[in-house]
């Protein structure tokens, strides 16, 4: 059923559509999008080949691996060194700490695809599991339901989930002394899936939810374009296949129930007010991090890597000296060059 | 990561369902859906469904990018 959203004549049909709004506004337009598997499409289509050069599409802090800190990696890879099981995503294990990563820390670690499979894991052993959550809005509801079925007593989470409109404001709000301009956002299609559109009606900027098709992208960015030469600031949804308005509610109240929102600290960002999850205290029996008494402070490491620039929005991959000389996938200095949907890993593999 | 992947219920038993990836089948959570039935189709997220998908309103934009392409063809 995906087919049709890759047809060829649409696209060019898009992409002209494109080029006539962005004529219309007859000044630069730069459109952030924050999802690793929008820049996937975006790479790997050539979307950007079909639009014009005056018309900017980059990736914000849009991949939950790239933007957990330091400091929690070294925490995950401290508990392998004790001899605790660390289950987690694939794309975690080789993100560098600040001495290793959790692929060559020796420990007993596992790639998980779910949730499920960690706390499996832990019923077949009798020694301490812990399952690294990292993720957005799309990943957290899972690890919800995890925490709301009865689990096994060595079993425990490290919680890192992060949420996205408040990084869309902390990076609106500093527009003007960062210099970076945002004419648009397209929104993460299945971050909205799970919170709907309504959280982003605050920003008075134009923003479409749109799906992972190369068609999808190019007619969530025609809307957007739109708006910006007509002047509006409006929330669309290009993708209502799959989102609605409010959203996935039963998801979000199982988040509600499970989880505090507290301040947390991204890579490449200070602490961003309001901008992740916390173990609700009521099931404080199964926060790694308070069982183990996690410290997740990050150390500062100079590396040149200019990641934290590149998920601002601010750069772009080849902008950085190490991109494809120094860093690349198999010898990654940066997080964005490791995980499958960091824009440096995205654009490595499609040079 | 957020990665979502669309595929079709063939098997329902209460919180738990089985999806079928075209020949490939596989087990997932219900918990975050409602109203799943053998034949639904379903956004797949780390083992879990996190949305069912609608028909009618995939042909709808299908539609408009039809109507769209109807238009540039009257204008060119």
């Amino acid at each position: 059923m995906n087919v049709d959203y890759r047809d060829h004549q649409t696209a060019l049909t898009l992409s002209k559509k494109i080029g006539e709004q962005v004529r219309k506004h007859g000044k630069e337009i730069k459109i952030m999008h924050v999802c690793g598997t929008h820049e996937a499409s975006i790479t790997r289509f050539g979307v950007r080949s079909l639009l014009p050069d005056n018309l900017k599409v980059v990736m914000g802090p849009g991949c939950p691996v790239c933007i957990t800190p330091q400091g929690e990696i070294d925490a995950a890879i401290k508990m392998a060194k004790d001899g605790i099981t660390v289950a987690t995503y694939g794309d975690l294990m080789r993100v560098p700490g600040t001495d290793g990563s959790l692929a060559d820390s020796g420990g007993d670690v596992h790639i998980v695809g779910s949730v499920t499979h960690a706390i499996e894991l832990a019923n077949k052993t009798s020694g301490d599991v812990v399952f690294v959550a990292v993720g957005f809005e799309t990943t957290a509801p899972t690890t919800s339901v995890a925490l709301l079925q009865t689990l096994p007593s060595n079993f425990s989470i490290m919680c890192s989930h992060r949420l996205i409109p408040p990084a869309l404001r902390w990076l609106l709000e500093r527009v003007s002394e960062s210099g970076a301009q945002i004419d648009g956002f397209l929104l993460p299609g299945h971050v909205c899936t799970i919170i709907g559109l309504r959280p982003f009606e605050e920003f008075s900027v134009p923003q479409v939810v749109a799906g992972f098709e190369p068609n999808d992208v190019l007619y969530g960015l025609y809307l957007i374009v739109k708006q910006i030469a007509n002047g509006e600031n409006k929330v669309e949804n290009a993708y209502p296949r799959v989102v609605h308005y409010e959203g996935n509610v039963k998801a979000q109240a199982l988040m509600r129930r499970t989880f505090d929102v507290v301040d947390l600290e991204w890579r490449g960002f200070p602490v961003i007010p309001q901008s992740g999850y916390a173990i609700k205290h009521a099931f404080a029996s199964y926060d790694a991090q308070l069982r183990y008494s996690l410290d997740f402070t990050s150390r500062e490491v100079k590396t040149g890597c200019i990641c934290n620039l590149v998920l601002q929005g601010l750069r772009v991959p080849t902008d950085c000296k190490l991109f494809a000389k120094v860093c690349a996938p198999h010898k990654a200095v940066g997080p964005c060059m490791v995980s499958g949907e960091g824009a440096c890993n995205i654009w490595y593999k499609n040079r | 990561m957020c990665l979502a992947i669309p595929a079709e219920v063939i098997k329902v038993e209460g919180n738990k369902g089985v999806v079928d990836y075209g020949g490939l089948e596989q087990e997932i959570n219900l918990d975050l859906v409602e109203d799943v039935h053998p034949g639904d189709y379903v956004l797949i997220h780390v083992g879990f469904a996190i949305e069912k998908l609608s028909k009618e309103a995939a042909l709808e934009t299908l539609a408009i990018f039809k109507e769209l392409e109807e238009l540039e063809q009257e204008n060119a």
